[in-house]
């Protein structure tokens, strides 16, 4: 092995600065899935018939269900019967206020840069904090309202806004979609609501961080977005949790609705514990997220930088059912150390004359395997459809793999679909050629990976953009020296 | 300023070896050519000498300022004023060559102690370089080298030699693959940075570019090894009997 990559490989094993626990005191269920605990679940969470019922459903689809394995990852799988399926902070009030908040949770998110007074806020951001299985703290709910946006957890929605929450949870992800998808929905227990109602265009970034504190816990939240005709959002979520030597679940399910002239920007920064060097412990991140562009020139665009869990199954996509829809995919995927990611989308046309574009980009490291699966599938009627999609690799050492599953399907003569794909390793050449140029070798490495994911980044929300930036650096940082 | 004693080098874990034993003293205000048949050592003499990592030096030492350099890193070179016009430029999409410049420039002036230029002061000074070598401003904002043909990528590594003001160039190979026109500019250009305070080592296969830069010594480069210096008579000779003759003549 070579300086360069030895370098490289020692850069990767920084520390991961948000694995701290929160000592709190939970209110937990029995361990275990049945349908007593979903009943239990919803009855604690005060939740209408109907939402039982949807629940007791998805989890008699989930009994039906076998777990998934055509992924290109290996893993142990889940002990569903060793699982906590609601692990909320004891005596939880109804939190209007800040004051009613635990100290030692306020200082969690202190600890995690995201200060839950407003005050202290990035300019402009709203902030919906989940802990465990529930949201803690909503802030600047009363000035959105102000504008008519709704946000607040899905358990207040579900209470608050049962029309709402009836017409579309489930309407774009059915529970029987997939096996995760189906245990949410038995199992789900808090998460973001956000709806901005016609011709309105939310004056805030939207934004939910979740904390995953509880070693035994699983974490399964349901998030619910719906811009109606003419407006416009923008949503971004942060995740991080402690280091645990055992594996922990994290099983979303996030839905956007987007109507006429709609648009939907949603932006992840995932930074899920990623176990250590020996591929112990570490968050699986099992996700499904798909949007729907229901209406005429409505517009759905997913980012991610991914960077952290064990495993990685994530597949956001979106249905372009309006005609000139739009759907984009962002991504850069970071893999290091035994990680594993399992990642892509999927368009799926059926409007006129819409377009998708895919940007992803994959960077692996160590031991670690990354792969991009995604599929564009354009329908009969979709006459006059575009995609375009850009697949890139960069590798880092000699260890770790690089894998590309395209699926590509056009029945229609009138749109086309174009694909690249390129791997590159980070070589030695670009590093010599920077070093020669008087810039040392870490930030040689730092301007390289930079560099490469450019196209991706600067779709993220400006305020985020400069956190991405640092998280990218931590995260391949110690590479080098 | 660099005195090169008795170099051996191998590619690293290789035992071949590609230098056996170079000698080369350069002083300030001189311009170097250096000249030998495909394979002979030349382009890995000026990796060794700038710190490429894929090459160890088994016997011998660099001596830049009187300062042993054999075993430093290719950047702490940089900063003392080791610069290397590469013979294949490397493409680094993504990073415009502005930004590399601005960090190169930076991170040069920190190492010795200089002031540093903000963007704005940068700019200026990056501006008032491009005539140099006939460059267009939108080359700044363009991925290093990414997309460029060849002709650009050689022009493109004299621009960022006269941002970066070296006092020890090696110019490996810039004239191949440049047509008439583009040579004379490059040249041109070359002629423009030379001055009594830095000093030029060129390494070429064609006396065609001392048509254009003149050399005041001329070394030809054989089988790992310097085996004649002189001045330009020496390279209009090669150009009339070839490196065949002349290998003969030396056994």
């Amino acid at each position: 092995m070579s300086e360069e990559t030895k370098a490289l490989e020692s850069m990767i094993g920084e520390e991961y600065k948000y694995g701290f626990t929160t000592d709190v005191e939970y209110e937990d269920f029995p361990k275990g899935i049945s349908e007593n605990i979903i009943r239990e679940l919803s009855s604690r969470k005060d939740e209408p018939e109907w939402m039982l019922e949807f629940r007791l459903k998805s989890y008699n689809a989930w009994l039906e269900m076998k777990e998934p394995e055509w992924f290109n990852a290996t893993y142990t799988k889940p002990d569903f019967e060793n699982l906590l399926y609601y692990s909320a902070p004891k005596n939880k009030p109804k939190l209007d206020s800040l004051d009613d908040v635990d100290p030692n949770i306020k200082e969690t998110y202190d600890k995690l840069g995201i200060p839950l007074e407003e005050q202290k806020m990035l300019a402009g951001v709203a902030v919906d904090a989940i802990f465990d299985s529930v949201s803690i703290f909503t802030s600047f709910k009363e000035k959105l309202a102000e504008a008519g946006v709704i946000f607040c957890s899905i358990s207040e929605a579900i209470k608050e806004h049962p029309d709402l929450v009836k017409k579309y949870i489930g309407s774009v992800i059915p529970a029987r979609d997939n096996y995760y998808a189906a245990l949410n929905s038995a199992v789900f227990s808090d998460g973001s609501f956000c709806y901005i109602p016609k011709n309105t265009v939310c004056p805030m970034e939207l934004s939910t961080y979740f904390r995953i504190n509880n070693m035994e816990s699983g974490q399964f939240e349901r998030t619910l977005i719906i811009a109606e005709e003419g407006a416009s959002v923008s949503y971004l979520e942060g995740c991080t949790a402690p280091m645990y030597d055992e594996n922990q679940l994290h099983a979303a399910v996030v839905e956007l609705v987007a109507m006429d002239h709609a648009d939907i920007k949603y932006s992840t920064i995932q930074n899920w514990y990623s176990g250590d060097e020996n591929g112990k412990g570490g968050i699986y991140n099992f996700v499904t997220k798909r949007g729907i562009c229901k209406g005429d020139h409505s517009k759905i665009s997913w980012t991610q930088l991914e960077t952290g869990s064990a495993v990685t199954l994530k597949y956001p996509s979106v249905i372009l059912q309006g005609d000139h829809s739009i759907g984009e995919f962002y991504s850069v995927a970071v893999t290091t150390k035994k990680q594993q990611a399992d990642t892509g989308t999927k368009m799926i046309h059926l409007g006129k004359n819409t377009r998708s574009t895919i940007i992803s980009k994959g960077i692996s490291a160590g031991d670690s395997n990354n792969s991009y699966r995604g599929e564009v599938k354009i329908g009969k009627k979709a006459i006059g459809s575009k995609n375009y999609s850009v697949c890139d690799s960069m590798l880092i050492g000699q260890t770790c793999g690089a894998h590309t599953f395209p699926y590509i399907s056009s029945e229609n003569a009138s749109s086309s679909v174009e694909h690249e794909a390129t791997t590159s390793r980070v070589g030695e050449e670009q590093i010599f050629y920077l070093m020669q140029r008087g810039i040392s070798e870490q930030d040689a490495i730092s301007m390289i990976i930079n560099g490469f994911v450019k196209d991706v980044l600067k779709e993220l929300p400006l305020e985020f953009a400069v956190e991405a930036n640092k998280l990218l650096d931590i995260k391949l940082e110690g590479s080098v020296g | 300023m660099l005195e090169i004693r008795n170099l051996h080098a191998v590619v690293e874990g290789e035992e071949l070896k590609i230098l056996k034993g170079v000698n080369l003293t350069v002083n300030k205000g001189e311009i170097h050519a250096i000249m030998g048949p495909n394979g002979s050592g030349k382009s890995t003499l000026s990796k060794v000498v700038s710190g490429h990592p894929e090459y160890e030096v088994t016997e011998g030492t660099i001596l830049f300022d009187g300062k042993d350099i054999t075993e430093m890193d290719a950047d702490e070179r940089a900063h003392l004023g080791l610069f290397l016009a590469f013979q294949y430029p490397v493409e680094v999409p993504g990073i415009t060559n502005k930004t590399l410049l601005r960090e190169a420039y930076n991170t040069i002036a920190r190492a010795n102690e200089r002031e540093e230029l903000d963007p704005l002061e940068f700019e200026d000074y990056l501006v008032s370089k491009l005539d140099i070598i006939d460059m267009k401003d939108e080359f700044l904002n363009r991925s290093i080298n990414t997309g460029f043909s060849g002709g650009e990528k050689k022009k493109n590594e004299i621009f960022q030699m006269a941002v970066l003001n070296p006092r020890l160039s090696f110019l490996d190979e810039t004239d191949s693959g440049l047509d008439i026109d583009a040579l004379k500019v490059v040249s041109g250009g070359v002629n423009k940075i030379s001055s009594p305070e830095n000093a030029i080592v060129m390494i070429t296969h064609y006396q065609r570019l001392l048509n254009y830069i003149k050399p005041d010594f001329v070394h030809v480069m054989m089988n790992g090894k310097i085996v004649k210096s002189g001045d330009i008579s020496l390279a209009e000779e090669l150009e009339a009997n070839g490196y065949d003759h002349m290998q003969k003549e030396l056994a």
